[in-house]
C-alpha cells in the first residue's frame, strides 16, 4: 500500500480550522509523553498545565493579562506577515515602547495630569514605530533584510534598557536594584478590580483586534498588502507599491508592540525593570501563525499562549518542573502547526496500482 | 605585542563559532534551504555538549554528540520545509524558539559551572616560536577543525560532482528533478549537514569559549551567522572573512570593557549587533554581487511534479 | 523486429483531469515517430511518464520489448532514452560542461569531459564551447547543449518536446538535418509537436492526441493538412479574419529611443528601441525568447519605471517615469505572459483577481472593498470569455492554464482599455479558444484600441498583426507591412542577420 501526496484544487476550509486543533491535541500528547519521560504523571501533569490554572477568578485574570499583550502584537505583526514582510523584533519595539512611556511617565511635569496615560500611550507607539522604522527604511529604501535587522534591534535595545535602568533612570531608593521608580498613580492603567491585576489596557486590544479584522477583510489597503505577500509579481504588475506595505506592515507591528510595552510598564509591573517582557514579542510570532494570520483567530492564538504561560508558572511552583517548558510548548506547537497546515494544501491518496 | 597577539588570537577564537555555524548555512543555503533555526541549533549543541562534559565524556566525544544533536533539531525543520514544505520562514522560527526552550530545559542542571575539556594544542617546536607559535600553533583543536572543515566544504562545493549538484539543486530543483537527482534527499543531507556544524558551533561556545551553560548563551550568534552568509554573498572564504571580522569586534569591544573606555558597557556590547546591520546595508547596496552567487530557488518550497 | 519503444494503456488522472486515457504506441529502431496534437492534449505528461520523471497510475512500458519496472530517469538513462525538455532542464551559473557533466555518469573531469562535448557537438554540426556559463548563451545554443547531453550518451530514443519553440526557421531546418542524420545512425526519436507542417517534413509515422486519448495514427508524409488536424482538433480549425480599419492620426503608445540597461544579470540591454502603435491596428513583436522582450514590456507596463519620462508616451502623454497604476489609469491594459503569480494571485479567488487591476471600476469605496461589484464584474467576464470555473469564487490556481489566460485576457478587455499590451496571448491555449482570442484582439483594435502583442509564434504573428517588428538582442528592427513580411525575412531578422537591423549583439543566435 502506497500513499501519494496530492496537491488539492482548492485550499481546504473545513482543514483550515481544523489544522490548530489538530496540533494543539498533537502538542497535549508530545506532551504527556515527555512528562511521563520526567517521571512524571502524565494525566495529572496536563491537569496542573492546562486546567488548574483557570479555576479561580484571579487565574482568569492573569490569563487575560497575559493574552492581551499577545494579542495585541500578534494583530500587529500579522498584518505585516500577510504582506511577506517579517518583523520578528517586536520584542525590541516593546522595550523601546516601555522605556518611552515610562520616561514620559517619570519626567512629565504634571504628574497627576489626566493626559499623562493618553502621552504614555502615544509615547509608546511612537517609539515603537520609530524603532521600527529602522528596519522599514533600510528594506525600503535599501534593499536590507529586515528579519535580521528586526533582531539585531531587539538585542540593541535590551542594552539600552540595561543601561538605563542600571544608570541613569535607575531608582535612588531602590536598593541598588536595576529598576526605575514606581509610576505616579495617572500613569497606571485602571484595573477593573484592585483585587486583581487585568487593567482597561484590554480595551486597547479589542480595540485593535476589530481593527486589523477591517483592515484584513474589508480595506483595499488591506487587500493590496495581501497581494505583495501572496505574489509579490501580482502587485507589481498591479501596481500596488512595495515599499508601503513594507512600510505600513512594520510600522503596524511597531506600534502595536511599542503599546504592548507601555501596557506591561502602566499595568502589571508599575516601572521598568529588564524584566518587561517574558518574550511576549517572541511569542506573538506564534500567535500570528496560530491565529492563520486572522483577526479571531489571533485571538484564541494568545488565549493559548497565554495559557501556555501560566500554566509553565503553574507547574514550576507546584511540580517544580523547569519554567523552560513554556518555551519548548511553545516551539512544539508551532511545529505541529505547521506540519497540520499541510492538509489544508494537500491531501493524501491511496496509490491503486502499484509501479 | 602582547596585546596585538592577544587580539588576533581572540579574534580568531571567537569567531570560530560563527565559522562552523555560518559554513553550515552556506552549504544549506546553497541547496536552496533557508534555516532561520541556527540560533535554536546552536543553543542545542551547546547545552548538549555541556551535559556531555558533566557526565565525563571527553571533549571530542562531546563535540561529536553535539553535532549529531544539532542535526537532529535540523531534522525537525526538515521534515517542515522539505516534507510539508511549508513557509521556511516560519519553520525555522520555530526551531529558534524551540532550541532555545530545549536547551534551557537541558542545561539548567548545570548552569554557571565551568567546564575544562577543551585544552590548547601544544606541538613541539611550532608552538614554542616566539609571536609565531602563539599566533597560528597554541589554539584549542576545535579552531584548527574550523579551519579544516572550511577546507573541505570549499573543495567540495567547487571541485566535487556532489558540490556541482548541491550547487544545481539550489538554482534550480525543478531542472535537477527532471534530470533524475533527487532534490529532497539532497536538501535533507544539506539541512543536516548544517544542523550538525551548527552543533558544533555551539559545542564550541559552551565548552570550549566561555566554557559554561548560561541559558541563551549563543546571544544572536545564529542570527549573525545568518547575516554572515549574505554578506559573503554565498562564497566560504568570505565567510571565515566575515566571522574574523565580528571576532575583532567582539574582542576589541571586551578589551574597551577591560580598559574602561569612557563609554558605557552596553554602548560597547550593542557594537557587534550594529555592525551586523551595518554590514548588512552595505553588502545589500550590491545587488549585481548578492545575485551572482545566490541559490536562485533559496527559500521556495519544492514539490516534485507527479 | 522488436519495437524501439512500446506503451500499453497509459492512464494518469490529475485532480479534476485526465490527462492520459488508456495511450498505446510503438516506435520502431530509426524511426522518426510524432506525437502530434494541441496544447493541452496530454503530450508532455506523456513523454515525462516515458522518461520516468512522472509515473503513470496505469499502463506498461516496453524497451526493446522488456517491461519496465520501477521507473525513473536514471532508468531511462541506463536503457539509451534521452529526453529534451520544452523548457531546458540547464543550470544557468555552471558551464556547459559542468551541465552535461550532471548527466553522465563517468568519473567527474571536466577536461576530459570538454573533449568528449567538442567531438560530439561537432559530429553533428551542433557547435558549442564546453566552458561558456549557460546564461551567455542564447536559446537555441542552449537547446544545442541539450541535444548534445543526450547524444554524449549514444541514445537509442530521443525524446524532443516541442523542439522548434524556441528556434529561428532556419535554425529549424539546421535541426532537422541534425535529427535525420541520427535517425540514420538507427536512433530513434519521438517529436512531439503541433505544428503540422513540421511534423510531415520530418517524421515518418505520428500519433494523433486529444483530450488525453489517442484519436489517430498516420504517415504524415502521406497525409494532408485537413487530416490531420482533424484528428488533433476535433473539427475544422476556425478562422480569424482581419477587417479593414481606420488608423489613428497619432500613435497612443509612442516608444522613442528606448535603452535601458538590463537589472537581471541574466537579463538582455534594450539598445534604442522605436516603436508605435496606432489606434486601430494590432501591431507584433517577434522574436527568440531572451532578446529583451521581458525587459520592453516590463517598462512598457510600468513595472520598471525610468527616471526621466519621454521615452515611452501613453496617448500623447510622456509617461516612462510612471507607475503602473498611473498607465493603467491613462488607459494601458496588460496581458502578462506568467498567468500564475502575475497576471493573477494563485490563492486568491477570480472576484478578489478582478480588483487587482478593475478596482477603479467601483470595486473600492471610501477605502473598503465592494466584493460584490468585483464578483459581478467576475461572472460577466467568465461568461462572455466562456471561462470554465465554477463563478466568481473559484480560486484561480484551480483554473488551468488556458482558461486562466481566457480570463486574465477577458478582465484586461473588459477594463476598456485605449492601449492593450498583450504577451503570448495564446500560450497553453486550446486552438478553439486561441482562435477566439485572436479574433477577439483583431475586433478590439477595429473599435479603435491599440493592440501590441508579443510572441514567439510566428504563425500567430502573421496571422493577425498588421504590422510586425522583430526584437533581436535587445534592438527592435523596423515595422515590416502585412504582406509584406515573409517568413524567411522575419527568421532572418530573428538571429540578427536581417538588413534593416543595426546589427547583430552576442545573444544572437549564430549558425
Amino acid at each position: 500500500m502506497r500513499f501519494q501526496i496530492e496537491q488539492r484544487s482548492q485550499p481546504s476550509a473545513a482543514m483550515r480550522f481544523a489544522a490548530p486543533v489538530v496540533a494543539t491535541a498533537l502538542t497535549l500528547i508530545a506532551g504527556s509523553i515527555m512528562f511521563a519521560f520526567l517521571g512524571h504523571d502524565p494525566v495529572a501533569t496536563l491537569v496542573a498545565f492546562f486546567i488548574s490554572p483557570l479555576s479561580t477568578m484571579n487565574d482568569i485574570s492573569e490569563w487575560l493579562l497575559k493574552a492581551s499583550p499577545l494579542i495585541l502584537i500578534g494583530c500587529g505583526l500579522a498584518i505585516g506577515f500577510r504582506a511577506n514582510v517579517w518583523n520578528i523584533g517586536a520584542e525590541g519595539q516593546l522595550v523601546i515602547g516601555a522605556i518611552a512611556a515610562t520616561g514620559v511617565g517619570l519626567f512629565f511635569p504634571f504628574q497627576e495630569s489626566v493626559l499623562l496615560l493618553p502621552l504614555m500611550i502615544l509615547a509608546g507607539m511612537v517609539a515603537g514605530m520609530a524603532w521600527a522604522a529602522i528596519p522599514a527604511f533600510l528594506r525600503a529604501r535599501l534593499n536590507t533584510n529586515e528579519i535580521l535587522v528586526t533582531l539585531m534591534l531587539t538585542y540593541v535595545a535590551t542594552f539600552v534598557l540595561s543601561y538605563l535602568v542600571h544608570g541613569p533612570w535607575r531608582d535612588p531608593d531602590g536598593f541598588n536594584y536595576p529598576q526605575t521608580a514606581l509610576l505616579p498613580e495617572a500613569a497606571m492603567f485602571a484595573p477593573f478590580d484592585y483585587a486583581y491585576r487585568v487593567n482597561t489596557s484590554i480595551f486597547i486590544t479589542v480595540a485593535a483586534v476589530i481593527a486589523m479584522w477591517v483592515f484584513t477583510e474589508r480595506s483595499f489597503l488591506g487587500y493590496k498588502m495581501s497581494v505583495g505577500g501572496a505574489a509579490p509579481l501580482a502587485a507589481r504588475y498591479a501596481g500596488f507599491k512595495e515599499s508601503s506595505s513594507v512600510w505600513m506592515g512594520l510600522l503596524i507591528g511597531g506600534a502595536t508592540a511599542g503599546i504592548a510595552g507601555m501596557a506591561e510598564a502602566s499595568g502589571p509591573l508599575g516601572q521598568l525593570s529588564p524584566q518587561i517582557s517574558p518574550g511576549y514579542g517572541f511569542a506573538a510570532i506564534i500567535v500570528a501563525f496560530i491565529g492563520r494570520l486572522h483577526a479571531f483567530g489571533i485571538v484564541l492564538g494568545g488565549l493559548l499562549l497565554s495559557l501556555l504561560y501560566i500554566g509553565g508558572e503553574a507547574v514550576q511552583i507546584d511540580l517544580d518542573l523547569p519554567s523552560s517548558l513554556t518555551r519548548i510548548f511553545q516551539g512544539m506547537l508551532l511545529f505541529f502547526l505547521l506540519a497540520a497546515d499541510f492538509l489544508i494544501f494537500y491531501r493524501l491518496r491511496l496509490l491503486r496500482s502499484v509501479h | 605585542m602582547d596585546l596585538f597577539i592577544a587580539i588576533a588570537t581572540g579574534t580568531v577564537i571567537a569567531a570560530t563559532p560563527l565559522v562552523f555555524a555560518a559554513l553550515g548555512e552556506l552549504v544549506v543555503e546553497k541547496s536552496g534551504v533557508l534555516n532561520l533555526g541556527i540560533e535554536g541549533m546552536m543553543l542545542i549543541g551547546a547545552a548538549i555538549a555541556v551535559m556531555c562534559v558533566f557526565s565525563g565524556l571527553p571533549m571530542m566525544a562531546a563535540v561529536t554528540i553535539a553535532a549529531i544533536a544539532g542535526a537532529l533539531s535540523a531534522l525537525l525543520f526538515g521534515v517542515l520545509a522539505l516534507t510539508f514544505m511549508t513557509n521556511q520562514y516560519a519553520a525555522g522560527l520555530a526551531l529558534a524558539i524551540f532550541g532555545s526552550g530545549v536547551s534551557a530545559f537541558i542545561g539548567e542542571d548545570f548552569g554557571s559551572t565551568p567546564t575544562d575539556a577543551v585544552n590548547n594544542l601544544h606541538i613541539p617546536v611550532l608552538s614554542d616560536i616566539p609571536v609565531i607559535g602563539p599566533l597560528f600553533f597554541q589554539y584549542d583543536p576545535l579552531v584548527y577543525l574550523s579551519f579544516i572543515m572550511f577546507g573541505l566544504i570549499t573543495w567540495f562545493l567547487y571541485r566535487t560532482k556532489g558540490g556541482l549538484i548541491v550547487r544545481t539543486v539550489g538554482e534550480s530543483p525543478q531542472s535537477a528533478h527532471a534530470i533524475g537527482y533527487p532534490v529532497i534527499a539532497i536538501r535533507y543531507l544539506a539541512v543536516l549537514f548544517g544542523g550538525a556544524m551548527a552543533g558544533i558551533g555551539g559545542a564550541y561556545l559552551s565548552i570550549a569559549y566561555t566554557p559554561l551553560w548560561v541559558e541563551d548563551m549563543t546571544a544572536g550568534r545564529g542570527w549573525i551567522s545568518l547575516a554572515l552568509v549574505v554578506f559573503s554573498t554565498w562564497r566560504p572564504a568570505r565567510v571565515v572573512l566575515g566571522a574574523w571580522l565580528f571576532g575583532g569586534m567582539t574582542i576589541l569591544q571586551l578589551q574597551g570593557q577591560a580598559l574602561g573606555v569612557g563609554v558605557p558597557s552596553e554602548v560597547l556590547s550593542s557594537l557587534p549587533y550594529v555592525a551586523t546591520i551595518v554590514v548588512l546595508v552595505i553588502i545589500s547596496q550590491n545587488r549585481q554581487m548578492l545575485a551572482l552567487n545566490f541559490p536562485a530557488s533559496l527559500g521556495k518550497p519544492f514539490r516534485p511534479a507527479g | 523486429m522488436k519495437p524501439r519503444l512500446e506503451l500499453r494503456n497509459i492512464c494518469k488522472r490529475y485532480p479534476g483531469v485526465v490527462a492520459n486515457d488508456g495511450i498505446s504506441l510503438e516506435v520502431m529502431p530509426g524511426e522518426i515517430h510524432a506525437v502530434l496534437g494541441e496544447n493541452g492534449a496530454g503530450k508532455s505528461t506523456l513523454m515525462k511518464i516515458i522518461y520516468g520523471a512522472t509515473h503513470a497510475d496505469e499502463g506498461e512500458i516496453l524497451c526493446d520489448g522488456e517491461l519496465i519496472g520501477t521507473h525513473g530517469p536514471s532508468v531511462s538513462r541506463s536503457l539509451g532514452i534521452e529526453m529534451v525538455y520544452q523548457h531546458f532542464a540547464l543550470f544557468e551559473s555552471v558551464s556547459v560542461a559542468e551541465n552535461i557533466a550532471l548527466s553522465v555518469n563517468s568519473k567527474y573531469d571536466i577536461a576530459t569531459l570538454s573533449n568528449q562535448v567538442s567531438r560530439v557537438s561537432e559530429k553533428y554540426g551542433l557547435p558549442l564551447d564546453p566552458r561558456r556559463l549557460v546564461h551567455h548563451l542564447s536559446v537555441g545554443e542552449r537547446q544545442r547543449v541539450e541535444i548534445v547531453r543526450c547524444l554524449m550518451q549514444d541514445p537509442k530514443l530521443l525524446i524532443l518536446d516541442e523542439p522548434t519553440s524556441v528556434l529561428t526557421p532556419q535554425a529549424v531546418e539546421k535541426l532537422f538535418v541534425t535529427l535525420r542524420h541520427l535517425a540514420s545512425e538507427g536512433c530513434s526519436i519521438l517529436y512531439i509537436s503541433h505544428k503540422l507542417d513540421e511534423v510531415q517534413a520530418l517524421c515518418d509515422m505520428a500519433t494523433v492526441l486529444r483530450n488525453g486519448k489517442v484519436t489517430g495514427t498516420a504517415e504524415p508524409k502521406n497525409s494532408t493538412s485537413a487530416e490531420l488536424a482533424r484528428m488533433m482538433v476535433g473539427a475544422d480549425i476556425p478562422e480569424t479574419h482581419l477587417d479593414p480599419s481606420t488608423i489613428s492620426a497619432e500613435p497612443l503608445l509612442s516608444v522613442s529611443k528606448l535603452s535601458a540597461p538590463a537589472l537581471d544579470v541574466f537579463g538582455t540591454d534594450l539598445k534604442e528601441i522605436d516603436l508605435d502603435v496606432h489606434g486601430g491596428e494590432v501591431v507584433g513583436i517577434a522574436g527568440v525568447a531572451g532578446n529583451g522582450q521581458a525587459e520592453l514590456v516590463s517598462l512598457l507596463s510600468g513595472e520598471r519605471v525610468l527616471p526621466s519620462s519621454h521615452a515611452v508616451k501613453l496617448c500623447g502623454q510622456p509617461s516612462a517615469h510612471l507607475s503602473a497604476a498611473d498607465r493603467r489609469r491613462m488607459g494601458l491594459a496588460f496581458v502578462p505572459e506568467e498567468r500564475l503569480g502575475r497576471g493573477a494571485v494563485p490563492s486568491h479567488d477570480l472576484g478578489d483577481n478582478a480588483v487587482l487591476t478593475g478596482h477603479r471600476l467601483n470595486m473600492v469605496t471610501r477605502g473598503l472593498l465592494d466584493r460584490r461589484t468585483a464578483r459581478g464584474f467576475a461572472g460577466k467576464v467568465i461568461d462572455r470569455f466562456n471561462v470554465k470555473a465554477n463563478g466568481p469564487l473559484t480560486v484561480a490556481q484551480s483554473l488551468s492554464g488556458g482558461n486562466l489566460q481566457k480570463y486574465i485576457v477577458g478582465r484586461e478587455i473588459e477594463l476598456k482599455p485605449q492601449v492593450l499590451l498583450v504577451a503570448q496571448p495564446t500560450w497553453g491555449v486550446d486552438v478553439g479558444a486561441a482562435a477566439f482570442i485572436r479574433q477577439t484582439l483583431i475586433d478590439l483594435s477595429r473599435s479603435g484600441v491599440a493592440v501590441l502583442i508579443i510572441s514567439e509564434e510566428l504563425d500567430e504573428l502573421f496571422e493577425i498583426c498588421d504590422r510586425l517588428h522583430v526584437i533581436c538582442a535587445g534592438r527592435l528592427s523596423a515595422a515590416l507591412k502585412r504582406g509584406e513580411a515573409s517568413v524567411e525575412e522575419v527568421g532572418l531578422l530573428m538571429t540578427g542577420l536581417g538588413e534593416n537591423n543595426n546589427g547583430s549583439g552576442d545573444h544572437a543566435i549564430s549558425n
